[in-house]
């Protein structure tokens, strides 16, 4: 039975929509801050109780984002019992922490962050638990470890919680890449990465010889992340978060991840030895060894800390034992366990926040002094326990009755009377968080003078507490939910059960009163027994992790040193010889097709473009040095080339070539006035032939690739192209089509590209210019490098008179681009070459105040012009960037062309001219800061005023 | 007409390997402009050479045309590769005027230095 809504993506979607408001909220207060916390919780909790009672009807609720369906890569949710218990749990108990924090964080904790971050938790753990496909469950899995670690390290000024939240998302993280190992091999036994199909093929992945591989990956990932021996260490570590992320990540969401996986994955993974052994081994000894460190802690929150990680190895256990009445027994004790641990965590921050001390030592009698915190305590605590008639009594019963019949290796007595001690010491801890910290009495030396606290802070371990005696009392209230969760876990098959009080004289009374009545002893005995614990050597897990991260450090700096040195000419002569050597082995390797084409003649004219190429180029190796010279052959090279492509039917890239060149080498020399005007010679012998040897290599194996190719015809699609220009792009330049229309997209990317160029050296100039560097450029005399005469009056007039013909040469490229060669870019390059001439000539001061459009606009209106073109076919129901053309005829002008595509021509040629020109200007302006003198005449030296002076002389 | 092609990229190549491997960093501008003269020429190239068949559609009739894809694509990379170079130039620019030079390789980190990176210890 599934039903698909898909209101549960926006369920799984609100927290992180609402993770964006507290960070602004703040500033209106902590109060609006926690509401605006509250209310997308609140808003996703209130939409899945709606969907709670088609859920517990037993209806499987789903929703489906296809994003790459060929990869199984899609955004499907569904909502099971499960599920529902676990979005329930997240949602609910998230609400009672957004109440809690509000009054537990002081004024000077960043309250927007925390809740952001809270949030962000939230989104994360709901997605977990609301994923239908075991690669997105792995990215929200991957989340909770990201954001948990913000949380836990909230408090950055202090080492422990840097320290906690590092570790914590080292053993989480790694655990959670092994379990990524894990699903992927199940995915590739079932052939899906739907978490439904999985599940439903059990006896598929059991069966196959990758399933053991696949489990311990699995568990390896789901053991870190709750805590299970060995990994329990990193939990006591990260209650240096704030106690209401303890209470939340650590009592009642994260840390049940882990249980969580291992239910949800329970029908595809269960039901083996390998399963038994591993999950309630592995399970046992935690509960036993949390509880036993537990009894021994003196810090409340290390206390819970460690008693969290006994009731997580409870869970694990009896999830292993892999009996359904077992899995109902987990499901009922997750929710009793959230229920009294998070009361515990809120009345143990309580503790601190009142008295500013969480030492169970220094504590004692603050029952008549916190009567309300005592109260909620000690039920809490003794739910805890396991007493009649208390909710954490219930499922500690079905624990121990399942434990009673579990044989383990052959052993009947192993399990019971293990599981007896887990419970005993569990009694003790228990019991000495009641005596110990509530009892005794009332000292004078508290570091504060405790007292209950307000209502915002007790009110929510207070329904908890309250639901701790409901459900103690009336466990039938909750026995649809665990029914239809735990039926979820087993995969349907559940036997009859109800949930009550009494079970009658049974094994597991008899396990329990004994465990009460030996906690109890044991607690009376805790002093000496402390004593000795303290004596005892025992491990250090911080001091093991440390060494184990130092080596891991250490081993990745020495190599990180021993590659990356810094030496940039190293990488890329490693890069060079590489991708020569793989060119080269791709080519002995694989099979050459023989030549399918002829060569083409060389006539005598590209005989003496080729020399004269292949002369610059090997002079440009021989005088860089010489960095004048050095631009002057480059500029032979690049005109070459541009002449090469005309011979080569490319009109339109030698166009663009030539003007590119010519901006190009303005840049260049401009920027080479402050730097140095010659390289030094600073490489060996040796190292010049070695440089010049792998020179050769590559040069020689790109030219044979050239070669090669060019000699062997592959299919294009360029008649596509050039069948559809003039019809579907209404141009006969097949070029600038392609530019505007087939490929327009990628035209829109590359004047985006150049205009954040223009922008990049916009701003790096301004950070320079604010820098060191500008006190050394006004240090710096270069006057010397100047010409004597700056702005001469030959080349001021004669840019003066070629402005109107360049400008108009540029509308001409660009009007006619879509049928001629030219076009945006082009007709870009000659205005800015057109203005740049003006700067050159009048100066920069002159010519600047003739400037109308600030270079950014131009740059912004280019890119806005051309997306808006391309949105305007959206309007027409087109894709993005179809272009539409007319043709106009208006006498006595010859019939011409209207296309969307020359707006798009338009918004291109702005960006480019914008750029350009922004990336000039700003190295202009250097010249300023070295002390050049500013001009506003157009000329240093003006004939006409002579003439001016002479007559004034006269008159 | 192929091999004068092929010997000019290689060549071109050859040089601006050569150059990018030097110490300053206008060599290594200079031998980046070259290797992208290089690879606009051959990816021009691998639309196969054609002489006097430019891809404009004449309105005579049947005709036949060069590949223009590569064209198309050579045309932007050219522009591109002038933004590329103008922020190398600016980056070099600056790295000169803040440090004085305008050598691209790391001096080695000195002990002390490296101390002070990692910070106090855990």
């Amino acid at each position: 039975m599934t039903a698909e809504d898909q209101s549960l993506i926006v369920i799984a979607l609100l927290p992180f929509l609402g993770a964006l408001f507290p960070g602004v909220m703040i500033r209106a207060g902590r109060n609006a801050c926690a509401i605006f916390t509250a209310l997308p919780t609140a808003l996703a909790l209130t939409m899945l109780l709606i969907h709670a009672p088609q859920v517990l009807d037993g209806q499987v609720i789903t929703a489906e984002l296809n994003w790459l369906p060929q990869l199984g890569l899609s955004a499907s949710f569904f909502l099971d019992g499960l599920g529902l218990l676990f979005a329930g749990m997240i949602l609910g108990v998230g609400l009672l922490i957004t109440l809690y924090a509000r009054y537990y964080l002081s004024g000077d904790d960043p309250m927007g962050q925390f809740y952001t971050y809270l949030l962000l938790f939230q989104g994360a753990m709901l997605g977990i638990v609301l994923s239908n496909n075991i690669l997105l469950l792995l990215i929200f899995w991957e989340l909770t470890s990201l954001s948990s670690f913000l949380l836990i390290g909230y408090w950055k000024h202090l080492p422990e919680g840097r320290q906690g939240a590092r570790m914590a998302l080292a053993v989480t993280g790694a655990g959670g890449l092994a379990m990524i190992g894990g699903m992927l091999i199940l995915g590739q036994i079932v052939g899906s990465y739907d978490l439904t199909d999985i599940l439903a093929a059990g006896d598929q992945i059991r069966a196959s010889e990758w399933y053991v591989p696949a489990l311990i990956l699995i568990l390896l990932g789901a053991f870190t992340k709750s805590a299970q021996f060995p990994f329990h260490f990193w939990l006591p570590h990260a209650m240096a978060a704030p106690t209401p992320v303890s209470a939340y990540l650590h009592s009642a969401t994260m840390v049940k991840a882990g249980v969580f996986l291992m239910a949800r994955m329970w029908p595809a993974l269960s039901g083996t030895p390998e399963w038994f052994y591993i999950v309630s081994t592995i399970g046992l000894i935690t509960m036993v060894l949390g509880a036993l460190i537990a009894l021994f802690k003196d810090d409340l929150k290390a206390l819970l800390a460690f008693s969290t990680v006994s009731h997580l190895g409870l869970l694990t256990m009896l999830l292993g034992f892999g009996t359904p009445m077992a899995a109902v027994a987990a499901v009922f004790h997750i929710i009793n366990h959230l229920t009294f641990k998070a009361a515990l965590f809120m009345t143990a921050g309580i503790v601190d926040h009142e008295a500013h001390t969480r030492d169970i030592k220094r504590l004692g009698g603050l029952r008549t002094l916190m009567p309300v915190t005592f109260t909620i305590g000690t039920l809490a605590a003794l739910s805890m326990a396991g007493i009649i008639p208390l909710n954490g009594f219930l499922s500690k019963e079905m624990m121990l009755e399942e434990a009673s019949h579990t044989d383990w290796a052959g052993s009947h007595y192993a399990v019971p009377i293990l599981a007896t001690i887990g419970a005993l010491l569990s009694v003790a801890y228990s019991f000495r968080f009641i005596v110990h910290v509530f009892l005794g009495p009332v000292r004078d030396d508290y570091p504060h003078k405790p007292h209950d606290p307000s209502f915002g802070m007790w009110a929510a371990p207070a329904l908890l507490v309250g639901l701790v005696v409901l459900i103690g009392l009336q466990p039938v209230l909750v026995e649809p939910l665990v029914k239809i969760a735990a039926g979820a876990v087993t995969g349907g098959d559940l036997p009859d059960f109800h949930l009550k009080i009494w079970h009658g004289i049974t094994p597991a009374l008899y396990m329990s009163i004994v465990a009460v009545l030996g906690g109890a002893v044991l607690l009376a005995m805790h002093a000496p027994l402390d004593r000795i614990w303290i004596a005892a050597p025992r491990p250090e897990a911080k001091a093991i992790f440390d060494r184990l991260m130092g080596v891991c450090v250490g081993l990745s700096r020495r190599i990180t040193e021993a590659t990356h040195d810094g030496a940039l000419t190293r990488y890329l002569a490693i890069f060079v010889v590489a991708t020569v050597a793989l060119g080269f082995a791709a080519w002995r390797g694989g099979s050459m097709p023989a030549p399918t084409r002829g060569l083409l003649p060389i006539p005598p004219m590209a005989a003496v473009g080729w020399i004269l190429l292949l002369v610059a180029t090997a002079s440009m190796v021989a005088v860089h040095r010489n960095r004048f010279r050095a631009l002057v052959v480059m500029g032979v090279i690049g005109l070459t080339i541009s002449v090469g492509f005309v011979y080569l039917s490319a009109p339109d890239l030698a166009l663009t070539q030539i003007s590119v060149e010519t901006v190009t080498i303005m840049f260049l020399l401009l920027a080479l006035h402050y730097m140095p005007k010659s390289s030094p010679i600073e490489s060996g012998a040796v190292r010049r032939v070695r440089d010049g040897v792998i020179a050769i290599a590559a040069g020689c194996g790109v030219g044979a690739l050239a070669y090669a190719f060019m000699l062997r015809d592959t299919a294009t699609i360029a008649d596509y192209h050039l069948a559809n220009s003039y019809e579907g792009g209404g141009g006969t330049n097949v070029v600038n089509v392609i530019l505007v229309d087939f490929r327009g997209y990628d035209t829109y990317g590359e004047i985006i590209v150049l205009g954040i160029a223009g922008l990049i050296i916009f701003a790096l100039m301004e950070a320079l210019l604010s820098g060191p560097a500008a006190r050394k450029l006004r240090n710096t005399d270069y006057s010397k490098d100047r010409s004597r005469d700056r702005h001469p009056l030959m080349m001021v007039v004669a840019t003066r008179v070629m402005m109107p013909i360049a400008v108009v040469v540029g509308i001409y490229i660009f009007l006619r681009g879509h049928n001629q060669p030219g076009g945006g870019f082009v007709a870009g390059l000659v205005i800015s070459i057109a203005l740049l001439m003006q700067y050159m000539a009048s100066g920069f001061a002159w010519t600047q105040s003739r400037q109308r459009i600030e270079y950014h606009a131009m740059i912004g209106l280019g890119a806005v012009i051309a997306g808006l073109t391309g949105a305007g076919a959206w309007l027409a129901g087109r894709p993005f960037l179809t272009s539409a053309f007319g043709y106009v005829h208006i006498p006595p002008i010859e019939e011409f062309e209207l296309a969307t595509a020359m707006l798009f021509d338009l918004g291109v040629f702005l960006t480019v001219l914008g750029a350009v020109m922004l990336m000039l200007y700003s190295l202009s302006r250097i010249a300023r800061y070295a002390g050049e003198t500013m001009n506003v005449e157009p000329m240093d030296y003006d004939p006409s005023d002579r003439t001016r002076l002479a007559r004034q002389g006269e008159n | 007409m192929e091999i004068v092609v092929a010997t000019s990229v290689g060549a071109l190549t050859a040089a601006g390997v050569y150059l990018i491997l030097r110490l300053r960093a206008f060599a290594v501008i200079l031998g980046l402009a070259l290797l992208s003269y290089a690879v606009n020429i051959f990816l021009f190239a691998s639309g196969r050479l054609t002489v006097n068949q430019p891809p404009i559609l004449s309105p005579y009739g049947e005709a036949s045309y060069t590949d223009p894809l590569p064209q198309a694509l050579v045309l932007t990379a050219i522009v591109i590769s002038f933004g590329m170079t103008a922020v190398l130039v600016m980056v070099a620019l600056g790295a000169h005027l803040e440090s004085g030079s305008d050598r691209i390789d790391l001096d080695k980190p000195d002990a002390g230095e490296d101390e002070a990176l990692e910070g106090p210890a855990q």
